[in-house]
């Protein structure tokens, strides 16, 4: 979703090396009252440093979420039950390889090049989400994934469209589009699970069982312990808190596990009336932050694999980039 | 040579045949042809397309953000170039 030209133009052509304190204020009152206005923010206008900074901190992530979050759903693609879910899953694990390249075009027009992306999610600068750091065990995890990992990611993102910085907007009304088919393959995976032998029920309930409260912890910490979320929200990066789209999704949630016929593994959750809402039981941060931390049971082995991706295919790249060599005259493509 | 020497690209897609092509996104490709290639897999995975060109990103020139209004003045104040400038009398029709 990168736009034209942003690439091209440093920061100081676009704004100028010689700013003073006052032209500052001024492009800062601007930026403001973009913000203010709803408009949107494109890569070459000023913006705050630290509002560059958040923004390619959360695409960043975001980008090498998508990346890594292939790998488990990878893992049951030789052992899909039929050409049919094979066929499916290939075309999900596709499709994040695809969110994942929008959202790396929209970190770089904020100026990070994406070897530097890369590099930081290799050395561990720049974190992926949590939620990729448990294994997926059984056939139904691959539907558990579906119905509740994209679930979660979707509450998430339909804000995110509406986010203050134009090209992620972008690449988050592409990504919401397509995560709906993730979504509801997931959730037909299991309801033929849930439908089926005793055994295929219960591997289904399993799954739901395992992938709950890591969904639940895809919305971040606490409101009050969400360290970006004020400013985030302020910037009209973010437009509903943790804690709000954490109910949200709950609260859609619970008659999707009836309709399944499949129980979540909350004993506290009940209909509030008063509320109008779920309540439900209190999350183990403890574990996310183990997770997050390193700790969780496949975070070594996901960046290993990654690691190992982007080695292998060096020779590929260096190939295709040697021919373009030998071959610029014809094609009149310039080399960056 | 790595990644980082593949230069950016800029992707439009034609939807169908009667529109133009319509800014699609960015990609990193060796050459061209690459470029095309990665563009279909990359932006037309679901029939969102029936033509594509990539065209090199530095070989763009776009107008600079901070001359935006200065730029675009002299459109601004020309009212009577919009048909609702005119005033017209009632039941006066195909105007």
């Amino acid at each position: 979703m990168a736009t034209a030209a942003a690439h091209q133009t440093t920061r100081t052509q676009a704004y100028g090396a010689q700013d003073t304190a006052v032209d500052t204020v001024a492009y800062e009152r601007r930026f403001d009252a973009a913000v203010a206005a709803d408009e949107r923010i494109e890569p070459r206008d000023w913006m705050p440093d630290a509002y560059r900074a958040t923004l390619v901190r959360q695409i960043a992530q975001h980008a090498h979420s998508e990346i890594i979050g292939m790998q488990p759903e990878a893992n049951w693609i030789t052992r899909a039950p039929s050409l049919r879910r094979k066929a499916i899953l290939m075309a999900k694990v596709q499709d994040e390889a695809g969110h994942g390249l929008y959202l790396y075009s929209a970190a770089e027009t904020l100026g990070t090049g994406r070897d530097e992306l890369l590099d930081k999610l290799h050395s561990g600068r720049q974190k992926y989400s949590s939620i990729f750091n448990y294994p997926t065990l059984t056939w139904a995890d691959v539907g558990a994934i579906g119905w509740l990992v994209d679930g979660a990611a979707i509450t998430n993102q339909v804000p995110l469209c509406r986010c203050s910085y134009g090209p992620y907007a972008r690449a988050m009304v592409r990504i919401c589009k397509e995560e709906s088919f993730h979504q509801r393959q997931g959730y037909e995976l299991l309801l033929a699970l849930s439908r089926g032998t005793p055994e295929q029920h219960a591997m289904a309930q399993d799954a739901v069982d395992r992938w709950w409260w890591p969904s639940l912890m895809m919305f971040g910490p606490p409101d009050d312990e969400s360290a970006h979320s004020a400013q985030s929200m302020a910037w009209k990066i973010k437009r509903h808190s943790n804690d709000e789209l954490r109910q949200r999704f709950v609260d859609i949630c619970v008659p999707q596990a009836e309709s399944l016929g499949l129980a979540l593994p909350d004993p506290d959750l009940r209909w509030n009336e008063e509320r109008g809402q779920h309540d439900f039981g209190p999350i183990d941060w403890t574990e996310f932050r183990e997770v997050l931390k390193g700790n969780g049971p496949c975070n070594e082995q996901r960046i290993t694999q990654r690691r190992r991706a982007h080695d292998e295919g060096a020779w590929v790249r260096e190939a295709a980039a040697a021919y373009a060599d030998k071959h610029t005259g014809e094609t009149g493509a310039t080399r960056a | 040579m790595t990644n980082t020497d593949w230069p950016l690209w800029e992707v439009f897609v034609r939807s169908r045949r009667g529109l133009s092509h319509t800014h699609a996104g960015s990609l990193h490709a060796p050459d061209a042809e690459l470029a095309l290639r990665n563009a279909r897999d990359l932006y037309t995975r679901r029939g969102e397309g029936v033509s594509i060109w990539v065209v090199p990103s530095s070989s763009i020139t776009a107008s600079s953000p901070d001359e935006k209004d200065p730029f675009f003045e002299p459109s601004a104040d020309k009212p009577y170039r919009h048909p609702t400038f005119y005033e017209i009398p009632e039941g006066v029709k195909h105007l």
